[in-house]
């Protein structure tokens, strides 16, 4: 058995794999630009950031109740989650309760955990993505392979040739009029719809305030337009006070895209002033859980700090070659190999793969934001998935039984090592067929063990002269 | 309901308990994010003009005759000016043959070409509008139109993103646009104007 992320990137088109790697190779040297030109010491904030986060989730005893406190003061309304089933039915429940049919939603990744498309079109419900590149995906009918960009592996012809498909104009695959064809497209489906959907960046617990980013507008054209807004909220997504944000928005966004800000930072403290002609007469905040409490009491809960940059995507060399979708869950790259199957719960040992789809270099946490040290917590998962005999987990990894046998025996270790100089003699047809598979694409290493004990002797006796 | 509120704040409380000691909030000043070559005694206005032509915003100053006829070279004629405004502009927009409206009608949503609000502040260190509830006679109106100008004063601008969180207006509706709508989605090629504006003016009337 190989592991399902090798065989994944093994069959990627060369296509595809241009398309990834040109998309996180932009996009990581933005993030350099961005930082080293704005600051003379990134890393300090970096590290800062980091506090504030852990800070926080050691402490969302107080913290939700505190910032649940104050929604509720600002006059919207708060709805807990358990799982995804229970966000979806509050969502569709609130749409109900309006008689709205039609929802115009931003790009959340909360959404995108739950399926909450597919819950409500079930449901006869209209959920329209507005995000261009999660719009196209819904097109497509795909999934997104990127948090950030959510289409990197597209290239703009496969683009052109879904808007035509789906009676967006003739072929064109101009990205400027692609975009303007979704602009025109959007505007009129946000001034139909009933309820706009979004998630949060952050959540105050100082003010109550939700902050929403985003460089489209997409989301401030769905919270203008409809009478409802509906924010989906993972239940890690707060901050303890507004001028933590100073810290945290010039971070995001020179680590997501090498901007100073995003184009639109929104802080939204309930629905709309009395004297506001336009945007919702009510909001409702769902706090979801799905399996965030879980992952707070595992001993890698560093990772609920992740502010979803996609900083450690675009460094992974992993993830470029084999791109968002062989990670097979919604959070890719190195935060999924850790994140996907923290949240997986009693399907742990099905994804207890990803832990090992790493080169543990190191990148990922050197460019993290908030200084999550996922090698660190990509390694306590491999022991995890290891302990709990996950099958995934064991693929490609050589039997150790052997090597156990040797190494417990002294005698027979200083025998094989003497005679390991005879290894790259070794007959390969009469290797295992492991071995075989092995050997085709790789030489027999040069034998440089067996030295030690020499030296060693040879060492005492100098010694003694 | 209260049932998967207490649930879960229940699952909360067990995780944290064992931990024998939570991290501590960091101590930071107020300023730490501010990048350092920010001159903050200096005009703010020529400050925030040279951040918002970084982001491709338009900052424009002088009297109202200014932008009327900055909008009749960018041939826009037809578009939205806030009621409060129209005291203000609506002389000067006549003269360079602009008509305004001061409704917003959304089923028209295509027709206008412009649409003129107030700005609450704007921030220097970034290039950004605040834009609230309370200032935006429509919302609609500032994000519809391909060209959304928003019109300041003197004493309005905030040197740095922390003076304006710290100085968050009560409003229930705070936005800070830096520069017009953009997406890289398509190949990671930068295309303006999404779904908000394609322009976005910055307006320092004088």
């Amino acid at each position: 058995m190989h592991q399902p992320i090798d065989q994944y990137a093994a069959k990627l088109s060369a296509d595809k794999r241009a398309s990834v790697y040109d998309g996180t190779k932009s996009g990581y040297d933005a993030r350099l630009r961005s930082l080293n030109t704005s600051y003379p010491a990134p890393d300090h904030l970096r590290l800062l950031a980091g506090r504030i986060k852990q800070h926080t989730i050691e402490n969302l005893d107080t913290y939700l109740p505190q910032v649940e406190a104050r929604l509720r003061t600002n006059g919207v309304k708060v709805h807990w989650a358990v799982d995804g089933g229970e966000a979806c039915a509050h969502v569709h429940r609130i749409m109900e309760a309006r008689g709205a049919k039609k929802m115009v939603k931003a790009k959340t990744m909360v959404s995108e955990e739950i399926h909450l498309a597919d819950y409500l079109e079930k449901r006869g419900m209209e959920c329209l993505e507005t995000d261009l590149g999660e719009f196209i995906i819904q097109i497509d009918h795909d999934h997104p392979s990127h948090i950030v960009k959510p289409i990197i592996h597209k290239n703009r012809r496969e683009i052109a040739t879904s808007f035509e498909k789906n009676g967006l104009g003739s072929y064109n695959d101009d990205p400027e009029v692609i975009t303007a064809r979704a602009r025109q497209f959007l505007r009129h489906k946000y001034l139909a719809a009933d309820v706009g959907l979004s998630g949060a960046n952050f959540v105050s617990a100082e003010s109550g305030r939700i902050v929403l980013v985003t460089n489209e507008g997409n989301s401030r054209f769905s919270i203008a337009a409809t009478k409802v807004h509906i924010a989906l909220v993972g239940i890690e997504k707060i901050v303890p006070r507004d001028r933590d944000l100073g810290v945290f928005l010039n971070l995001l966004a020179r680590s997501a895209t090498g901007q100073q800000l995003t184009s639109y930072t929104e802080f939204i403290g309930g629905a709309r002033s009395a004297n506001q002609p336009d945007g919702p007469e009510e909001m409702h905040v769902i706090f979801v859980d799905n399996g965030r409490a879980r992952v707070l009491a595992d001993d890698c809960r560093a990772i609920l700090r992740c502010i979803r940059c996609s900083a450690c995507l675009n460094v992974c060399p992993v993830y470029r070659q084999a791109s968002g979708h062989a990670y097979r869950a919604v959070y890719p790259g190195p935060v999924g190999a850790v994140l996907s199957p923290l949240l997986a719960g009693d399907e742990f040992p099905e994804m207890a793969d990803l832990p090992k789809a790493s080169s543990l270099c190191g990148a990922c946490n050197e460019v993290c934001p908030v200084n999550i040290p996922i090698p660190d917590l990509l390694l306590r998962l491999r022991d995890r998935g290891k302990r709990e005999h996950s099958k995934v987990a064991a693929a490609d990894t050589p039997p150790m039984g052997a090597f156990g046998t040797l190494a417990n025996h002294p005698s027979l270790w200083k025998a094989a090592m003497k005679t390991g100089g005879l290894s790259a003699l070794y007959p390969t047809f009469l290797m295992p067929s492991y071995g075989k598979a092995w050997v085709r694409t790789r030489g027999m290493p040069k034998w440089r063990g067996g030295k030690f004990r020499a030296w060693m002797k040879n060492r005492k006796q100098q010694a003694s002269k | 309901m209260t049932a998967s509120r207490d649930a879960i704040l229940k699952r909360v409380n067990d995780a944290l308990a064992p931990l024998k000691e939570r991290a501590p909030y960091p101590e930071f000043a107020d300023d730490v994010a501010v990048m350092p070559a920010l001159d903050r005694n200096g005009d703010l206005w020529a400050a925030f003009c040279e951040r918002a032509k970084l982001v491709h915003g338009t900052p424009l100053s002088g009297k109202p005759a200014v932008l009327a006829d900055w909008l009749h070279g960018q041939n826009l004629h037809h578009g939205y000016c806030d009621p409060e405004l129209l005291p203000l502009f609506g002389e000067a927009l006549a003269a360079a043959g602009c008509a305004v409206e001061t409704i917003f009608d959304r089923a028209r949503v295509d027709e206008y070409q412009f649409g003129i609000t107030r700005a609450e502040a704007a921030i220097a260190e970034t290039g950004s509008l605040v834009l609230t509830d309370a200032t935006t006679s429509s919302r609609l109106a500032a994000l519809a139109p391909w060209t959304h100008v928003a019109v300041l004063k003197r004493g309005q601008i905030f040197a740095d993103v922390a003076d304006a969180l710290k100085k968050m207006p009560a409003d229930p509706n705070v936005i800070w646009c830096t520069g017009p709508s953009r997406t890289a989605d398509v190949e990671g090629i930068l295309i303006e104007g999404v779904h908000g504006p394609g322009v976005q003016v910055a307006f320092l009337l004088e």
